[in-house]
């Protein structure tokens, strides 16, 4: 590569500098020289939006910022603005999400390129203001890309491999960003950034390819009766399709230039494992931590660490569960009256059927409502995934409940 | 529209349904939807354009045909429905000050 060298020097030239999530989202917004964000503050999202308001007053960043009076109207200005071919963000969380899910199927639908950062938070009632996975996990089936990123540096590069993805004429749908609430959003970490030039060479403004101008009138969003609605909706499954390979070349590429890349899916200590754990977000950097310890004492548990959530890197995940007896899935979501009643256990549970995979798989709902999970309870589950090599245990494990 | 055979394939529809040539609505006849036929009665109408400017769907056509009612007096502008796209929703009956556009049902089974 011709630019290698040259990027190299640059990036050996980087020094990290703290940054809790929420700040390095909204300096990832600057440095994508967004054109419009139109949010509505929710703990604990806050501090993104208030960041990138500050940038803008700072001259920072030269974007619109577009106070609204909720996250519907967040989300409809946000998607309305990428129609008109701006690059437009916005940030959300928990009851905000909520309040936006009929406008997410109208960002896929119309095929808007946005990208929307998500504290993830539990979901009222009743409130809690703390983090779980439930917002993201109602959002799973609205044709939006999602990613979990489990470091601030992480949310970074995120959110500018979303623009790539997202502004892709092979994709054209929008990418959410999704991130632990509290956990990552407040908490400060070393995250390196990129200058401008260098971002937009990388992630370079790609508009809307039908926007909406006066000089070249098009309809967007008209009725679709039922001789058309079907072919308009079954595009996103075929969008979402590309934009596997898609989400790993701009992954592989965004390596190439700034020398950090992710995969779509990690798998950590896996060699020689016999039993996985999967889990995203901080729960994976925490196991990480945790895991070494369990092979001490002979629990040879890896870390399948979920990062590219739609479309579903299967091949992937289907490769690391063929190498194993028995994986443990942790939901921080409830899936009411399911099957199993974690939302990521069920689609496990399909994907060992559909490949006749012979891994045992145990569900475990945890941490929801930010339920306190440390080292030990993590360990407790590494040992609960060995332990389900042989034995099975074919009902939901509500962990830290009291019963 | 047109039948199932000849419909698009969904990737030859541009991405979200969008329609990049203006006025396509065009092509969809939306008189099928009607079930109560507005007749504009020409004697009594007035011309005093209320039922052009309330229709929903632009089909009240304002057509520069000169017309003569039985009592003598001469217009010379006629109004007409344009029945390819009127769906017979009546709002013209409903407005028009002078009673004259009367709402009669569509014959079942019935052509244009």
């Amino acid at each position: 590569m011709a630019v290698a060298a040259e990027e190299r020097l640059h990036v050996e030239r980087k020094k990290p500098r703290p940054l809790s999530t929420n700040s390095a989202i909204a300096h990832a917004v600057k440095d994508l020289d967004v054109d419009v964000v139109a949010a509505y503050p929710i703990t604990p999202q806050t501090t993104v939006v208030e960041k990138i308001a500050e940038f803008i007053a700072d001259g920072e960043l030269e974007a619109e910022m577009v106070h609204v009076e909720s996250e519907h109207s967040a989300l409809s200005a946000t998607v309305a603005a990428a129609l008109t071919g701006a690059r437009a963000f916005t940030a959300t969380a928990s009851q905000g999400l909520e309040l936006m899910h009929e406008i997410l199927h109208i960002a896929s639908g119309l095929r808007a390129p946005i990208v929307m950062s998500v504290a993830m938070r539990a979901l009222s009632a009743p409130i809690s203001i703390w983090n779980d996975h439930s917002d993201v996990m109602n959002a799973r089936d609205t044709g939006w890309i999602i990613f979990f990123v489990s470091s601030a540096q992480e949310a970074y590069d995120t959110v500018i491999q979303g623009y790539r993805i997202a502004e892709d004429s092979d994709v054209l749908l929008p990418v959410m960003v999704a991130y632990d609430g509290y956990v990552m959003s407040h908490t400060m970490e070393p995250v390196v950034t990129e200058d401008r030039d260098s971002v937009l060479a990388y992630a370079p403004k790609r508009s809307f390819p039908y926007k909406l101008d006066p000089e070249k009138p098009v309809t967007l969003g008209a009725l679709a009766d039922p001789d058309w609605y079907y072919e308009i909706k079954y595009q996103i499954v075929e969008a979402m399709r590309r934009a596997l390979g898609k989400a790993r070349e701009a992954d592989e590429e965004f390596g190439r230039r700034f020398g950090r890349k992710y995969g779509l899916v990690e798998c950590y200590m896996c060699e020689d494992a016999k039993s996985l754990i999967v889990a995203a977000s901080s729960y994976a950097a925490t196991l990480k931590a945790v895991l070494p310890r369990a092979w001490e004492e002979g629990v040879k548990v890896g870390l399948l660490r979920l990062r590219l959530y739609r479309p579903f890197p299967e091949d992937l995940v289907v490769d690391a569960l063929s190498r194993v007896d028995s994986v443990l899935v942790i939901d921080r979501a409830i899936s009411y009256g399911a099957p199993y009643q974690g939302p990521l256990a069920n689609e496990f549970s399909g994907l060992i059927l559909k490949h006749g995979l012979g891994v045992n798989l145990v569900s475990v709902v945890a941490g929801i409502g930010q339920r306190r999970m440390v080292d030990d309870d993590f360990l407790k589950l590494a040992r609960l995934a060995w332990e389900a090599r042989t034995v099975r245990k074919p009902e939901t494990i509500f962990y830290g409940v009291r019963k | 529209m047109s039948s199932e055979g000849s419909l698009p394939a969904y990737y030859e529809i541009p991405p979200g349904g969008a329609i990049l040539e203006p006025g396509s609505s065009l092509k969809y006849k939306t008189g099928s939807w009607r079930v109560l036929r507005p007749i504009i009665n020409q004697d009594k109408c007035v011309r005093c354009r209320l039922c052009w400017v309330y229709c929903p769907d632009a089909a009240i056509l304002e057509l520069d045909e000169e017309y003569v009612t039985s009592k003598g007096r001469r217009y010379k502008i006629t109004y007409k429905v344009n029945y390819d796209y009127c769906k017979g929703c009546g709002v013209c009956a409903r407005e028009c000050p002078v009673n004259a556009i009367e709402m009669v049902p569509e014959p079942i089974g019935g052509e244009e």
